[in-house]
Parts: C-alpha cells; sequence; structure tokens
C-alpha cells in the first residue's frame, strides 16, 4: 500500500507536466482542428529559453519561466502565423495542416541541433528546493520531495488561470465561441484569426513551463527532448478527449499514474510500450475519449 | 423568397461579410462595404441571424448573448441590452445559465435572434427563422419579427414559408438562380398568380 502511494505521488508529478503540454493539444484542437505536432518542439525551446535565462542572464528560476512563457508564446504566435493561416485562409484540406505540422516540428527540432547543438545541458543545481518529506497518512508513510510540491503548484496555479481566462473573459468567450462555431464568431464581430493566435500564444506558454519543469526534473535538456513529452501529452490528450480542457488535465493525469505503476510494477522499459498500447486501444474502442461525447446535434 | 439553391442564403452571408462577391457590389446607407469583413460590418449595424440558427451550443444562453455584444466595451449597456433581449423573450431569462445546446428548436431561434439584437443593428438579416419549427412557434417567431421591424429595425427575411412572410414584409423578391424575377410590395404578390402558383400551393 505504501508502494502503491509512493507510485501515485511519483506519478503525479509526470502527470501534471502531461497535463500542461495537453492543454496545448487541446486547446488548438479545439479551435482548428489540428493536431499541432510542432508542440512539443514548442516545450523543447521553453526549457532552452529557462536554461539561458538562468545561466546567461543569471535570472531567478520564477524569472526564467515567466521569460520561456514569453518566448514561445510568441513563438506559437509566430508558426500559426506562417506555417498554419496561410492554409486556413486557402480552405487547404486538414491533411495538409497536419502534414505541415510534422514539418514544423522538424524544422524546430533540427533549427535546435543547429544552434543549441547536440549534447545534452543541465540546468544548474539548487534553482529549486529539492529535499524529501516524509509524511505519513493514517499510518502509511510515504516521501514527497518540496521540488514535487512545486511542480503541483505551479500546475495547479496554471490550471486556475487558465479556467480564468476561458470562462471568465471575453477573449476566453471568444476561444469558446471560435470553437464551437467560427463562422457564427465572425458573425458576432469576432476576430477569428486574432483569437486562433491567442490560444496559440496560450498552449505554447504552457509547454514552456511544462520545458523547464522537464528540463529541471530529468536535469537534462536536448533539441530532441520535446518528441517524447509531446507524443505522450497528445496521448493524453487523446486519453481525456481530445478538444476538451478537463479532459486534458484529466488525460495527463492518468496517463501520469499509468506510468509510474508500469514503471513501479512492472519494469520501466514497459513503460511506453504500453503508453502507446493504450493509445491504439482509444482510437479503437472510445477514440472520443474518456470526457468525450457523440454530440447530437438538433435540427 | 425562392427555392432551394436560389442564392437567398448566399446574398445574407455576403452582405454579412462571410462570403466575397465575385462580381457586383454591395450598397449599405449610400457607402459601398463590398468584401468588407463581418466584424466591420457588425459595427457598421448589420447583423444576420444564420440559417440553422447556429448558437453556440457549448457556451450557456447568457454567454451567447454577451458575444452578440462582442464589440461593445461597457459593461452597463451589454447588462442593459441583455434586460431588453430578456423582456422580449423571458423563456431566455429562465434559460440563461443553460447551455445554448440544450435549448428546444425554438428557444435556439429566439436565442439567435436575441444574440444578434445585442449588437443593436440597424439592419437585420434573418435566414429561415421559420425552418423546423411548429407552426405555433412559427406565427410566435414572426410575431416577435414584426415587433422588432416596428420598432425601428430595418430587417431583411429569407424563408421558404413564402405565405408566412408576404404577410408580414413590405416588399418582397424572388430569387431564381440568383437573379430577381419578380418584385413588389408584398401585398401585390401575394395576389400574383405566378406567385399562387409556385409558393403558395394555389391553382
Amino acid at each position: 500500500m505504501a508502494g502503491f502511494l509512493q507510485q501515485l505521488v511519483n506519478g503525479l508529478s509526470l502527470g501534471s507536466i502531461y497535463a500542461l503540454v495537453a492543454l496545448g493539444y487541446t486547446m488548438v484542437y479545439g479551435i482548428i482542428q489540428l493536431i499541432n505536432f510542432a508542440h512539443g518542439d514548442v516545450l523543447m525551446v521553453g526549457a532552452y529559453v529557462g536554461f539561458a535565462a538562468v545561466v546567461f542572464l543569471k535570472l531567478s528560476i520564477w524569472w526564467a519561466f515567466l521569460l520561456a512563457m514569453g518566448c514561445t508564446a510568441l513563438l506559437g504566435i509566430l508558426i500559426e502565423r506562417v506555417a498554419y493561416r496561410p492554409l486556413r485562409h486557402r480552405g487547404a484540406p486538414r491533411l495538409a495542416a497536419l502534414i505541415t505540422a510534422i514539418g514544423v516540428s522538424l524544422f524546430l527540432e533540427n533549427s535546435g541541433l543547429l544552434l543549441f547543438r547536440p549534447e545534452i545541458r543541465s540546468y544548474p543545481p539548487g534553482l529549486i528546493l529539492n529535499r524529501p518529506l516524509s509524511i505519513s497518512l493514517g499510518g502509511i508513510d510515504f516521501t514527497v520531495t518540496t521540488f514535487q510540491v512545486t511542480i503541483l503548484a505551479v500546475t495547479g496555479i496554471l490550471l486556475l488561470f487558465l479556467q480564468y481566462i476561458v470562462y471568465w473573459t471575453k477573449t476566453g468567450k471568444a476561444m469558446r465561441a471560435v470553437a464551437d462555431d467560427a463562422d457564427a464568431a465572425r458573425l458576432m464581430g469576432i476576430d477569428v484569426d486574432k483569437t486562433i493566435s491567442f490560444t496559440f500564444a496560450l498552449g505554447s506558454a504552457f509547454a514552456a513551463v511544462a520545458g523547464v519543469l522537464l528540463g529541471l526534473y530529468y536535469n537534462a535538456i536536448d533539441p530532441l527532448m520535446g518528441i517524447m513529452p509531446g507524443l505522450k501529452a497528445f496521448i493524453a490528450a487523446v486519453l481525456g478527449g481530445i478538444g476538451l480542457i478537463p479532459g486534458a488535465v484529466l488525460g495527463g493525469f492518468s496517463l501520469g499514474f499509468l506510468e509510474a505503476l508500469v514503471s513501479g510494477y512492472w519494469s520501466s522499459r514497459m513503460r511506453d510500450p504500453i503508453v502507446f498500447l493504450l493509445l491504439i486501444l482509444i482510437l479503437l474502442f472510445k477514440p472520443s475519449g474518456l470526457l468525450g461525447k457523440n454530440q447530437v446535434e438538433k435540427v | 423568397m425562392g427555392a432551394n439553391g436560389a442564392g437567398k442564403s448566399t446574398t445574407l452571408l455576403t452582405i454579412a461579410g462571410l462570403l466575397k462577391p465575385q462580381k457586383g457590389a454591395i450598397y449599405y446607407q449610400g457607402r459601398d462595404i463590398t468584401g468588407l469583413p463581418a466584424p466591420f460590418l457588425v459595427k457598421e449595424g448589420i447583423a444576420l441571424v444564420p440559417e440553422g440558427r447556429r448558437v453556440f451550443s457549448r457556451l450557456t444562453v447568457r454567454e451567447n448573448l454577451e458575444l452578440g455584444a462582442y464589440l461593445v466595451k461597457d459593461k452597463g449597456e451589454i447588462s442593459a441590452r441583455m434586460e431588453e433581449v430578456f423582456e422580449r423573450f423571458p423563456r431566455l431569462k429562465e434559460r440563461q445559465r443553460q447551455l445554448a445546446g440544450t435549448l428546444s428548436g425554438g428557444e435556439q431561434q429566439m436565442l439567435a435572434i436575441g444574440r444578434a439584437l445585442m449588437a443593436r443593428p440597424r439592419l437585420l438579416l434573418l435566414d429561415e427563422p421559420s425552418m423546423g419549427l411548429a407552426p405555433m412557434l412559427v406565427r410566435e417567431i414572426f410575431r416577435i419579427i414584426q415587433e422588432i421591424n416596428r420598432q425601428g429595425t430595418t430587417i431583411l427575411l429569407v424563408e421558404q414559408n413564402a405565405h408566412m412572410a408576404l404577410q408580414v414584409a413590405q416588399r418582397a423578391y424572388v430569387l431564381v438562380t440568383g437573379r430577381i424575377v419578380l418584385e413588389g410590395s408584398a401585398r401585390e404578390l401575394l395576389k400574383s398568380e405566378e406567385i399562387r402558383r409556385a409558393y403558395l400551393g394555389g391553382q
């Protein structure tokens, strides 16, 4: 039982990170029905911006988070503007946009290899307090590190922030309106392109936080580091129900738990195969995801 | 009025700025508005209630109405307009926290009209508001449309239900494959042999 609880705690950290990345996938999918396969690479760029902020600019880790968020938000807007918007305006098929997304992903990875070089870099130690805390809950003992608590807290704050944006601000309402019916949104006077840009900015900023957290978590960053978390977060988004914000969070945490349990009770080598098997199973049996419903349209 | 595919909806969508005309020009209050984007036209006072209502089904009734006044900055103004819409459609007030997708067809039509009114349009474009509604509801919707018109909003109505449309309209135009083939006062058209034969089911 103690072991199980410990695995859950471990799953919570990785799950938070997956959730942050999955949100970007799901928001972009919700608004333009595109799986933005470059999203994981935006995470990588965020990790490098954070790295540069603490190593070269000597900023604190919190400023590094903010700087990484700002830079990737701009990157997200740029990617949308250069790669996806022209296709959308020409009414290109969705497959063209998807292939373009893979192209953007390869472009970012290879630019990363060129600019940052393929070697692994580490964030300097001691940026975030990482001390183990022993907790006893109803006679069961387990350990949580202060870093794990930090990851959870950062994720929690960002989720609240997102909830506020999406449900309480005018821009958030516009986002949901565009996701629901872009043409009807246009009739309300909503600038659909601007709303889509904002969605990319928001999703990319969240990916940046995940990138910095992953850099700190694994103590390593490299230009291809975004591929795996990108794919995993994509699976998380599909698991929860692609296009649904609560689904991304649920999917992220579920995936984190699943990985922790597989690594803990079976073998960490089985972790990735199991996760991808899960993707196949969802697509076969419940493609709309855990929270997805088949929408019934009224005539 | 006109048969399916005559170009009625296309005309409205083009006026509202969702489609660009291949040729020709659109004048509104003496100004050429051809090809201007929808948000600009909303600001100029043109609102479209699209075919099939197109309410934001995953947003609440209240949020739908708020979005109708998207370009209005003043919050007090927005709530004043919302009160007006609620007065006109008390059903919407009762259901303001409900998701629009859970409303009945008639309620969705009311919401679509209410949402358009939130922009305080000078020209209201209505595309087949009676579609799929029970006859009693159709009469109710038409009564409201007439009321809106009497209060000073110009209405351009597209309808398959020619009989109803001609009873509330002042002028009517019949479209065939994108061209106006007949126009005149609604009263004249109601009496016209051609119209009776083609649209009103008379012999």
